[in-house]
């Protein structure tokens, strides 16, 4: 019990949650260009451009079966090679976006391919544009029903950036990893830290999910 | 690449081996362990339907990496004497398997409650009307989704590498470190983590595709 | 159809990855004349190595021997404005770090080896260690010597100790974990005998935890350089020029003084 006391001073608890700081910025920086860029691609699988469509497809594919850590690790070391020195936060961020980018593209596009394909050709014979009828039309109903997916990607986002300790991204996983590397009483201590933290954290996210689609539902009824 | 490819394919085949060894022990250990805690979250008595629920909630909001360390540092000190593979492994058929009991709970409930009422009506047991006609259902709809977890297994064992569990991802890190040629290893590494999921990840679109149409 | 499109698609990915490492990296400018001109040195250090690196949580700063080097010696060459911009790094980062350009020189206790001068450039040794072993007190195991077949050994990758113990114990097993500090709380978790790497990480170690201690005596010289990437002579030279200086002019041994003065066991003559 006084390991559990001691373990959780003032000073530990404030590096602790300096590091679950480090842990949302680069999750919901990493989540909104996803957002962005897994639309972009997910339209631009969907609609099927000869070749363009094909080459987006493939490397989709690519992207989301290789390991996470195995594309920080790439990230961070590689892309100096090519005069990109970027700190660890930032190379995080980067290699979050375009592992979860090809997560959300997927989901973008069957989000679409759900919505009735009547959609597009009424709004197409009211003489909107192809776009326009994207933008306007398909996307928002689409995205109501992409919502629980997207959220529950963005948990699986919190969880993945402790990966980024290997890289020694200063988050949740790898603060507490300092600190009970300085005192190894403090490890169990830590380990249910983390495990409250995470889970604090992730179970907010996955019922303001829920809050959102019963929300919408009830609003289309 | 193909230097490094050439001059390590010892110690990659051997972590490629032990990849396949971990995600498929965690696979049969996960889909176990899931499909007990999915009837447990459908079950009518209240107490236990919770118990599943507590179990899939936690498990499935807590990072892989947090779970894997507790069972490498704790459980040792503690518990039992278990090394990195092991742990690892542990690790990844507990984090899946939160995942599967969620992907089977949904298969279950998506036929149709008549269909367990039907079979109860004709003088089935409750075991019975699941083994016979609710498994079989829900079959076909649950292995995309299994599909692509096993997927997420095989790349979720790189976790490996954190504990010394002598996986591909721990071999690329030792060989990136040996050749001081981080850039090729990692893509070396890559190629071979991408020969072991493309397939799966192709053959399960292919299964979508042709079950979604019968 | 689809296939041939699959195709071109991965040729093309390859192309672009291949025009990628072709291209001009960071690492190859002249990492002397870009410190004058940021007025800042970026080091590779470690924040879990006690004496050498190791992260304050309250301050949020990273102390050590190491660290207090880096600052002199970046004082040395840029003047007393000049900034010492620290990153962390582990035995196994630190190498693909410095290749790619995340750093300009490394100075992490990193002994300075043949293999290693291949693809590196080291500045002469500023601290002379040695490979020791770390164990749980009692243990049966007093030296290398005790090591048997089975026995798994903790090391740290992209460090010498795995070579190392792997000559002097070829029966052991090495499991190599990733930083210091996970390698300690593997061995406190009875994952393997006996943590084994520079005597001067292990004395931090036990220093953490006196349960734990260093047995032996050490079994190989590890001279500690600093690291730069291959062909950076220029701010080898620099660097070379300043530990001149500074055990000149009495910073080193105090240095030496502050971190290691007052462990018990160690012998600061042995190391300067």
């Amino acid at each position: 019990m006084q390991n559990f006391i001691d373990a959780y001073s003032h000073v530990n608890l404030a590096y602790l949650l300096q590091g679950l700081g480090v842990t949302l910025e680069v999750s919901l920086i990493s989540i909104a260009f996803s957002f962005l860029i897994g639309t972009l691609l997910g339209v631009a699988r969907y609609i099927n451009v000869k070749i363009f469509s094909a080459v987006v497809g493939f490397i989709i594919d690519l992207i989301r079966n290789l390991p996470l850590l195995l594309i920080l690790f790439f990230t961070y070391f590689a892309l100096p090679n090519i005069g990109l020195r970027l700190p660890v936060i930032p190379a995080s961020i980067v290699a979050m976006t375009v592992f979860e980018s090809a997560m959300l593209a997927e989901i973008v596009r069957s989000g679409i391919n759900a919505v009735p394909v009547g959609q597009m050709e009424a709004a197409r014979s009211n003489g909107l544009t192809y776009t326009q009828a994207m933008v306007h039309i398909i996307l928002p109903q689409a995205f109501k029903a992409m919502i629980p997916p997207i959220v529950s990607q963005f948990i699986s986002l919190v969880k993945d950036t402790s990966l980024a300790t290997i890289i020694l991204l200063p988050e949740l996983t790898y603060h507490s990893q300092i600190i009970y590397g300085q005192n190894s009483n403090y490890m169990i201590p830590m380990f249910v830290a983390l495990a409250v933290l995470y889970f604090v954290v992730n179970y907010a996210l996955s019922l303001i999910s829920r809050l959102i689609s019963r929300r919408l539902s009830s609003g289309v009824r | 690449m193909l230097n490094i490819l050439v001059n390590n394919f010892p110690e990659l085949m051997s972590g490629l081996g032990y990849t396949l060894m971990s995600s498929l022990i965690a696979l049969v250990g996960s889909l176990i362990i899931g499909t007990a805690f999915a009837l447990m979250e459908i079950s009518t008595h209240r107490w236990v339907s919770v118990i599943g629920n507590i179990y899939v909630e936690v498990v499935r909001n807590i990072p892989l990496l947090v779970i894997t360390m507790a069972f490498y540092v704790i459980v040792p000190q503690y518990i039992a004497q278990i090394d990195g593979f092991t742990a690892g492994t542990i690790g990844l058929t507990i984090y899946t398997s939160a995942f599967i009991a969620e992907t089977v709970r949904a298969g279950i409930q998506s036929v149709a409650v008549g269909q367990m009422e039907g079979a109860r009506s004709v003088g089935m047991t409750y075991s019975q009307a699941m083994i016979q006609i609710i498994f079989p259902q829900a079959f076909k709809i649950v292995i995309p989704p299994l599909g692509n977890q096993f997927i997420n297994l095989v790349k979720n064992s790189s976790i490996l590498a954190f504990v010394a569990g002598f996986d591909l991802m721990y071999q690329g890190k030792i060989i990136a470190n040996a050749t001081f040629n981080t850039f090729d290893t990692y893509l070396a590494v890559g190629v071979l983590y991408l020969i072991l999921t493309m397939p799966l990840s192709y053959f399960m679109r292919y299964l979508e595709k042709k079950w979604a149409v019968a | 159809m689809k296939k041939l499109h699959n195709l071109i698609a991965f040729i093309g990915l390859l192309s672009v990855l291949l025009l990628a490492g072709c291209g001009k990296s960071i690492a190859s400018q002249d990492v002397l004349q870009h410190a004058k001109q940021t007025n800042t040195i970026v080091w590779g250090v470690k924040a879990d190595t006690r004496l050498f690196g190791l992260m304050n949580t309250k301050s949020g700063k990273i102390e050590g021997f190491d660290i207090d080097m880096a600052k002199a010696i970046t004082k040395q060459i840029l003047g007393p404005k000049g900034k010492a911009e620290l990153v962390q790094v582990t035995s196994d980062t630190r190498v693909p770090m410095i290749k790619g350009g995340n750093i300009d020189a490394i100075i992490a206790t990193m002994t300075i080896t043949p293999d290693r001068q291949k693809v590196l450039n080291f500045t002469q040794s500023y601290f002379a260690a040695g490979q020791s072993l770390l164990v749980k007190k009692g243990s049966r195991i007093h030296s290398v010597k005790d090591l048997k077949k089975g026995d798994k050994v903790i090391g740290v990758q992209g460090s010498t100790s795995v070579d190392n113990i792997q000559k002097a114990a070829p029966q052991a097993t090495v499991l190599q974990l990733s930083d210091y500090a996970q390698a300690f709380t593997a061995l406190k978790s009875g994952q393997g005998v006996a943590v084994t790497t520079d005597n001067g990480i292990l004395y931090g170690m036990s220093e953490q935890d006196p349960n734990y201690v260093v047995v032996g005596g050490t079994f190989t010289k590890e001279p500690y350089g600093i690291a730069l990437n291959k062909g950076q002579t220029n701010m080898t030279n620099a660097m070379n020029k300043a530990i001149n200086a500074l055990r000149k002019n009495g910073t080193y041994e105090k240095l030496i003084n502050k971190w290691f003065g007052d462990i018990p066991g160690f012998d600061i003559k042995e190391v300067e």
